[in-house]
């Protein structure tokens, strides 16, 4: 039976063959989620009444025939910091207060275009800096796995409703991992594409040079679908690519003989907890029984990986959030008696301890006289990173790794060192370095939680990683395998 | 005493007359109303995004060009991190270390001698907004402050020329023909009351002879010709009298106050931004292609210089040359005179002189003018012809001027053409000289002065639409014949 447990590809037909109504779908899911949201606490703003209307009127133009896209009438939730026009966009900031945009990001206008409905904005780490969603100014919202654990972040939100059947697919953005990291931590897919494939206009910034959107789905093929929708060039967006999008779902081709897999030692060595990397190598094996080779390959940059971008991130950072300094939106301290008190005490008050110490890293990197020992340097040490994927994909079809060293942690373990928390990214970052797609698929459990697997693809190589993670999907069969105990729970 | 040599740098800062704003389609249009002209780019709203302007490129490379400038094919845009009301993402978007053009010049002409002046380089970058304080002149005393974002991300050039100015004479001079030559490419409208061209200049002393750049200041936003003479020959003093004293001077940011007529320090170099500049993520860098430089180089308007040039060889004045160069469409207005068939000179006379005059007492630009340069042509014809004296065609002019009809309908409709048939004037120059015998005797006996009187008749009875020196050579006739 078709419900709001289906698939997006699922629920496209039974809307169009008529034998479910959008409108029971819509009711099913919320009714689900008033039951599991205390649990999870995946979203900051719901749209109920106003999805359950849309349904409504979805099922008549179905039921009259009209001719709708494969996502018309698919509840979609957004991470809130990508805008929905006339509903207020936070980034889990106490410094955005009161802001509403007066504009649709592309990938909402996109979406919309397609008739979605949008069920809400979900949580995350303030302004996306964090792995946990412990960042958020709001709440922590928790892993559908076991809720004394986080559900990764910064997309922890839009991770945990997607694993919990709050909702069918949503949207995240991946700046360090901030989409791959919580869909592994969740057992869901979740999948970066290659910078410059999705249009940046109306996601809130944080390091321009590395945010991108993307999904999370319970199947390979709803990724696909909903990166469709959204990919393509955007003249708002002067880094998005001209480069023709292409249809990933209807060119989807699961694809594993003949496949050439290489491995990175550097993310597959001690810092890989053993029992990530036991089920990372079962995946493996599993595809080389079924035709593909893997083999170890050396790609020493990438242990730069992390210092370079915790350089790179806060630079970009510190310059992306000067504009929320108190003069024309969001909070503003009304105790200050001139102007600069202003800026800094509304900064001061809005602004959470990690926003604030990434700000002070940024801005200490681009400092003159340290300028060049960071920032310059750390620009030579990413175009290593950037050669060192370019070799690697002149031998190999597409690079695996773990997608986290470990599985998801304990709320709380990392609070009181950020470095540990900045190191859950260790396996992610390096694809934003060098601006390549990545999909992280559920490939197993450890200790009961999800491990995920990272299929790292050449520039522009979307398709290809989507093809890769169908056929993994086809042989390992996960969407049925591993469901979150909130999930299964249910009625 | 010691003797110092001033050493002046300009930058000018010159708004490029796009329509829309260097990273959005909003308007660029000056004196709307506050906070109209905008939108989530210019207002800096989190999420939105800068998409460089086309056509601010083209112009920056035409400046370029013009000014024999080295233009890059590759330059990068920075972000320039400060924090201040008017500047709504907390960073400006311009070039820094890799800007559009490198390396060129501008002649001026002091005293009648050619002197060259190096331009450094030019970026591009974007404005900031307006602060409008309430109850003071400075954000420090104000009881409240407005900010009107319509100017902020309107699309600049800055021009930074070499250490090679000498006097504040120089100084007005290289801003002048700088912002003549912009105007002429038609990518900035020069005007520097609405701030469109803007002027820093840097300023130090040394002892003649010497080498070492003394310390300097830099006095910001100098906005007319005049402040920029006089700002300049007020630091002049105050650095001149501070070395003279034996005192050192302080690296410093000043502001030229025009009621004072002297600068005041704005900032000290110790409290100068460390601006953090890195390369603006947000757009790749601006990759410009030979054949788009040479496509742009073909399209470069006839400049000032080439245009004197080509007057001075008409046999125009220098003055003429002058009154003409100063804004694009009175040269365009005379050269249309020319291409329609007039004499160089003959057109210039009239450009320059009463066309020019009329024009500006019915606040008419040569643009908007009402006699269009076929009608100036039209009448330059009627006075060739005989038909018009000066006098009557200042006449048909003004009535042009005022109407918008052609000369030859004006003369067609009053009748008014110079009488320059002998036949008729012979007639009315007999019935004069008969009616004051007195005076022909007094011709004849040598006085030719009092032909004067019998020509003033004359003219009484034509009303004035005889020609002079027919009149006069046939009076002289006609009493030789009696």
């Amino acid at each position: 039976m078709t419900t709001w447990r289906s698939s997006a590809v699922e629920l496209g037909k039974a809307f169009r063959n008529r034998s479910v109504k959008v409108a029971d779908v819509v009711a099913g899911l919320w009714a689900h989620h008033d039951q599991v949201e205390p649990q999870v606490k995946s979203y900051l703003t719901t749209f109920q009444s106003e999805s359950l209307a849309q349904a409504q009127a979805l099922d008549i133009q179905f039921d009259r025939g009209d001719a709708l896209s494969l996502l018309a009438g698919i509840p979609i939730a957004i991470k809130d910091n990508i805008h929905v026009s006339g509903v207020p966009t936070t980034c889990a900031s106490q410094i955005l207060k009161g802001f509403i945009p007066s504009f649709n990001a592309t990938v909402t206008d996109r979406l919309q275009a397609q008739q979605v409905i949008v069920t809400g904005k979900t949580n995350l780490d303030e302004f996306a800096m964090g792995s946990s969603t412990e960042n958020s100014s709001f709440h922590t919202s928790l892993n559908p796995w076991d809720t004394s654990r986080v559900p990764g972040g910064s997309s922890g939100g839009s991770a945990a409703a997607v694993a919990a059947g709050q909702v069918v697919v949503s949207l995240g953005s991946d700046t360090g991992g901030s989409i791959r990291q919580p869909a592994a931590f969740c057992g869901v897919v979740g999948m970066k594409p290659t910078y410059g494939r999705v249009s940046r206009y109306g996601l809130v910034a944080f390091a321009s040079s590395l945010d991108q959107i993307g999904p999370f789905s319970r199947t390979v093929e709803d990724a696909a679908l909903v990166l469709e929708a959204i990919s393509g060039v955007d003249t708002h967006d002067a880094t998005s690519s001209p480069r023709r999008s292409e249809s990933y779902y209807s060119n989807l081709k699961p694809t594993v003989a003949g496949l050439k897999i290489g491995v990175p030692k550097e993310l597959f060595g001690s810092e890989i907890e053993p029992g990530v990397k036991a089920q990372v190598v079962a995946a493996l094996d599993l595809l080389k029984a079924n035709g593909a080779t893997w083999e170890e390959i050396a790609m020493p940059s990438l242990k730069e990986a992390v210092t370079t971008y915790y350089i790179i991130a806060p630079a970009e950072a510190s310059a992306n959030l000067s504009r929320f300094d108190g003069v024309r939106y969001g909070y503003r301290d009304s105790e200050a008696d001139n102007l600069r008190d202003m800026f800094r005490r509304s900064r001061g008050g809005g602004f959470g301890p990690e926003v604030k110490r990434r700000i002070i890293i940024g801005t200490y990197v681009l400092s003159s006289g340290y300028y060049d020992a960071y920032y310059t340097k750390a620009q030579k040490l990413r175009s290593l990173i950037v050669r060192d994927f370019a070799q690697a994909f002149e031998k190999y079809d597409v690079i695996m790794t773990p997608t986290t060293p470990s599985v998801a942690f304990k709320l709380g373990e990392h609070e009181s060192n950020p470095l540990a928390m900045y190191l859950a990214d260790i396996a992610t970052i390096p694809v934003n370095m060098a601006g390549l797609p990545a999909i992280s698929v559920p490939c197993g459990l450890d200790q009961g939680l999800p491990v995920g697997l990272q299929i790292i693809g050449p520039a522009f190589g979307d398709q290809q990683i989507l093809n890769v993670a169908a056929g993994f999907q086809e042989l390992s069969q996960f969407p049925t395998r591993f469901q979150s105990p909130v999930m299964r729970s249910a009625q | 005493m010691t003797v110092f040599e001033v050493v002046i740098g300009i930058e000018v800062h010159a708004q490029l007359k796009t329509n829309t704003k260097l990273f959005c389609g909003c308007s660029t249009q000056f004196g709307d109303r506050p906070n109209t002209n905008v939108c989530p780019v210019c207002l800096g709203m989190p999420g939105a995004l800068p998409v460089l302007n086309r056509r601010a490129v083209e112009y920056a490379i035409m400046a370029g060009l013009a000014l024999d400038c080295d233009v890059r094919h590759t330059s990068v845009f920075s972000r320039k991190n400060y924090f201040y009301p008017d500047l709504p993402k907390g960073y400006q978007i311009s070039q820094y270390d890799q800007p559009i053009c490198l390396g060129g010049h501008l002649d001026i002409r002091v005293d009648g001698v050619k002197k060259r002046i190096g331009i450094t380089r030019i970026h591009m970058e974007e404005d900031a907004g307006k602060l409008i304080h309430q109850g003071s002149d400075t954000i420090a005393g104000a009881t409240h402050s407005h900010v009107d974002l319509n100017r902020a991300c309107t699309p600049l050039i800055e021009i930074v020329s070499e250490p090679d100015i000498r006097t504040a004479q120089e100084a007005r001079l290289y801003v002048e023909a700088l912002r003549q030559r912009l105007v002429y490419l038609g990518i900035c409208d020069g005007n520097m009351d609405e701030g469109s061209l803007r002027a820093d200049i840097n300023v130090s002393l040394r002892p003649v002879g010497t080498e070492p750049f003394g310390t300097r200041t830099e006095t910001k936003n100098v906005n007319s010709f005049r402040s920029i003479e006089r700002a300049i020959h007020s630091e002049i003093a105050r650095q001149t009298q501070l070395l003279t004293a034996g005192e050192r001077i302080v690296q410093q940011t000043r502001q030229y106050d025009e009621a004072t007529q002297t600068t005041r320090v704005l900032r000290d170099k110790e409290e100068s931004h460390d601006y953090r500049y890195f390369p603006e993520p947000d757009l790749y860098p601006l990759v410009l292609t030979t054949q788009w430089i040479d496509t742009i180089r073909a399209m470069l308007p006839e400049l000032p210089e080439a245009k004197a040039r080509r007057y001075r060889d008409a046999g125009l004045s220098e003055f003429e040359i002058d009154v003409v160069l100063t804004e694009p469409e009175t040269s365009q207005y005379l050269d249309q005179c020319i291409a329609a068939g007039a004499v160089p000179k003959d057109a210039a006379k009239w450009v320059v002189g009463d066309l020019n005059s009329v024009l500006k007492e019915t606040k008419q630009s040569f643009k908007e003018s009402k006699i269009t340069p076929a009608g100036l042509v039209q009448l330059l014809g009627l006075i060739q012809s005989g038909k018009l004296s000066g006098k009557m065609a200042k006449e048909v002019l003004e009535k042009c001027v005022q109407t918008g009809q052609l000369p030859d309908a004006v003369v067609a409709a009053s009748g008014a053409t110079q009488i320059s048939d002998t036949g008729e004037l012979v007639a009315v120059v007999d019935r004069i000289l008969d009616a004051n015998l007195d005076v022909v005797e007094k011709v004849k006996s040598g006085k030719t002065n009092s032909a004067d009187f019998l020509m003033g008749q004359v003219m009484k009875e034509t009303q004035g639409r005889a020609k002079p020196d027919l009149v006069r050579r046939l009076i002289l006739e006609c009493i030789a014949r009696r």
